[in-house]
């Protein structure tokens, strides 16, 4: 049976000083120039008895989409709050863009865009208002006007925020955090909440920004999210980081592309994993109650052979899914659990 | 320096739009102190002296006691029984009961003031018409001036009552607002100032501040004639002071609540009493004396004080220099400790 990546195994094999600057070419070459644009060290945060981030390394360069990953609670808002300037960590220091929030804190709100896990805007304010008034506080930065057509709210350009709905909000709250022209973009669960096509257009916005050399930090609880917009993931649980790559790197070291799911009857003897894992083609096996889940690597031959094996195993199968492997399987494979607890 | 204006005067903009957005606080500020002051104006209107209602019990000469009251007018009287007499004494009908005879016999309760002030008129009406020589000649100069009846006392109170409600509800409750809402943690996520956000409110406040003194005071001239005898000037430097103050106050009850609830709690505790002892609707010298000194520094009295002085009696600012030398420290002391107590995120 392979071993399903441990923690410890995924930090070792695409880890945090070689995931900086091993895979991502263009940015490494400007990295050994310009300072990173985010370097954070042993980052610390406790809350009372609970410790939301745990001595935390991370290191962005310029012009990356960096995404942090994890449950509810993995200490991902802290995170990006920290690095925003706006928690202060216990220890640990935060770098953005060669400067300190201590020193340097005005010069550095100039540069940075932000968008909050959850901010509800003045509710009588017509959007255009709320972006004019975000856009005063900036020395440079877009026209107002300009912004509403990329955020697409030029027909609501005149209405109160709040006869706005959640996905519009949304994007009047990213249409804030761009309004100052950042070099940094921050982006805390931007779509969450939002339907396939609301998300999608948010999307667009963020790759229109990356495609003018910004930087994002981006959290999510969508897999899809992290692998369309982010060159790098970390994945966080209880305050730190437990993988870090990219999101082919990641998924490739579940050592399978490929997920089988099934579930078998009620009433059927419990497979034993050894026996699933020496099907040909089958990389891992895990067993949770009456459902499987399989990686693989050939779809084509394990399939049957699974066929094959319960046929002699006698047993109903009520459920059979495959898939290609995402990075929902790395986080399951990595702690058990399933990213969004429902 | 205009890098610094501009926020300022977009976050102001943003507060004026958002109050004036809201029709419950265009209620509060500027409708509510009018229908107070119309209702209470009417209840306590000026009335013309009232009429003295006395009866005469039925025996000789009733009849010519209530021809003599009659022509002293101010009276209304008449004969009646014994038992109608005692009975509308009773109830209130009569203030009081006339006992002819050969010595005049007055019936009444001394405990009601209006019995009392029967008692010493009809005393005197009676015993100028049976022939009494007052040793020195008298005349009435009747007064009712401008300036010193009910709805000129109130006024002012309602106008410091209005300053104190505005400044403390607008700021708290907004303050308190935005930072439930993470408004504010966004806010400081941006290169605004800290300073630039609490000028604004300052800022919004002072332009709410001249329609909502002029809405009152112009309605109170309009329709009751009370007076500004002071300078225009003065009256304006104590309100600003006075709003500046309850600013200041609103700011630090509002600096660390978390919940609107909490902070209504909070503003309710700061102003009901000051609603009570600070002489809004009633003199705050009714207070026993040893209050008096606390009611004295408490800013809405001092703020009170100070518009009446103005309005009423045409006081300079000079000589109001203790009220409002008590305003100036409640505003400062307050800014000073909810800057430094103020919870941003
Ligand atoms: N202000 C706070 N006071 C106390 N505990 C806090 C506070 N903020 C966060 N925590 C705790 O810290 C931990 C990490 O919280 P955080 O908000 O960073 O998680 P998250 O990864 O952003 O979760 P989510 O996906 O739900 O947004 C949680 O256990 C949370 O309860
Ligand atoms: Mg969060």
């Amino acid at each position: 049976m392979t071993p399903v990546p441990s923690a410890s195994s995924a930090s070792a094999a695409p880890s945090a000083s070689a995931a900086t600057s091993a895979h991502h070419t263009d940015s490494a070459s400007s990295a050994a120039s310009a300072p990173p644009a985010i370097r954070c060290r042993a980052l610390t945060k406790r809350y009372k008895d609970v410790l939301a981030v745990d001595g935390l390394d991370l290191d962005v360069p310029s012009g990356e989409c960096f995404g942090l990953l994890g449950p509810n609670g993995a200490g991902k808002t802290t995170t990006v709050e920290m690095i925003e300037g706006l928690v202060a960590p216990d220890s640990g220091t935060v770098e953005i863009l060669g400067l300190h929030w201590g020193r340097d804190a005005i010069a550095l709100r100039e540069r940075l865009g932000v968008a909050l896990q959850e901010t509800r805007l003045a509710e009588r304010l017509k959007v255009i208002e709320v972006i004019r008034l975000f856009r005063s506080f900036y020395r440079a930065g877009h026209d107002p006007e300009e912004i509403l057509d990329l955020v697409e709210l030029r027909e609501k350009r005149d209405t109160w925020v709040d006869k706005l709905s959640g996905g519009q909000k949304q994007r009047l709250a990213i249409a804030c955090a761009l309004v100052g022209n950042p070099d940094v973009l921050f982006l805390d669960e931007p779509t969450t909440g939002l339907d396939p096509q609301s998300r999608r257009a948010l999307w667009d916005v963020v790759e229109e920004f990356k495609s003018r050399g910004g930087t994002v930090v981006l959290t999510t609880h969508y897999m899809e999210e992290a692998e369309r917009l982010c060159e790098r993931v970390a994945v966080m649980d209880h305050g730190r980081i437990i993988a870090l790559g990219s999101p082919r790197e990641l998924i490739a070291s579940l050592g399978a592309d490929h997920v089988v799911e099934f579930a078998l009857g009620s009433g059927a003897e419990p497979l034993p994993e050894a026996e699933l894992v020496a099907l040909p083609g089958v990389e891992s096996a895990r067993r949770d109650g009456p459902r499987y889940t399989l990686t693989v690597t050939e779809p084509h031959r394990a399939i049957p052979a699974l066929m094959g094996e319960l046929e002699r195993h006698g047993g109903e199968m009520t459920e059979l899914l495959t898939h290609h492997a995402t990075l929902e399987d790395l986080f399951l494979s990595l702690t058990g659990r399933h990213l969004r607890d429902t | 320096m205009m890098n610094y204006l501009l926020p300022l005067k977009e976050l102001t903009l943003a507060r004026f739009r958002e109050q004036l957005r809201q029709p419950e606080v265009l209620f509060w500020v500027f409708a509510f102190p009018l229908l107070l002051a119309v209702a209470l104006g009417l209840a306590f209107r000026n009335r013309p002296p009232d009429v003295i209602h006395v009866a005469v019990e039925s025996g000789p000469r009733a009849e010519a006691l209530v021809a003599d009251l009659k022509a002293a007018g101010g009276f209304a009287a008449s004969v009646l029984s014994p038992e109608v007499a005692s009975e509308e004494l009773r109830t209130g009908q009569v203030a009081l009961v006339v006992v002819p005879g050969d010595s005049l016999v007055y019936r009444y309760d001394p405990t009601r003031s209006e019995s009392r002030l029967a008692r010493i008129a009809t005393d005197d009406a009676l015993q100028q018409a049976l022939g009494r020589r007052n040793p020195r000649a008298t005349a009435d100069h009747i007064v009712t001036e401008r300036g010193a009846r009910y709805i000129d006392f109130l006024i002012p109170g309602l106008l410091g009552l209005n300053l104190m409600s505005t400044g403390m509800w607008g700021l708290g409750y907004a303050v308190v607002d935005a930072r439930r809402r993470k408004l504010m943690k966004r806010l400081l996520a941006s290169p605004m100032r800290r300073s630039q956000y609490l000028l604004s409110f300052i800022a919004a406040r002072l332009v709410i501040l001249a329609p909502e003194v002029i809405v009152l005071l112009g309605f109170a001239a309009l329709a009751f004639g009370v007076p500004v005898r002071g300078s225009i000037l003065s009256l304006a430097v104590v309100v600003v002071l006075g709003a500046m103050c309850f600013a200041g106050l609103g700011l630090l009850t509002a600096s660390r609540a978390q919940t609107v609830e909490a902070v209504s709690g909070l503003m309710n505790l700061v102003m009901l009493p000051m609603w009570v002892l600070s002489g809004v609707f009633f003199s705050s010298a009714k207070f026993p004396a040893a209050m008096q000194p606390f009611i004295r520094v408490l800013p809405l009295t001092a703020l009170n004080d100070a518009l009446r002085g103005i309005m009423l009696q045409g006081a300079s600012l000079a000589s109001l220099a203790a009220p409002i030398g008590i305003c100036v420290v409640w505003g400062s002391v307050s800014f000073a400790v909810a800057l430094r107590t103020f919870r941003w995120i």
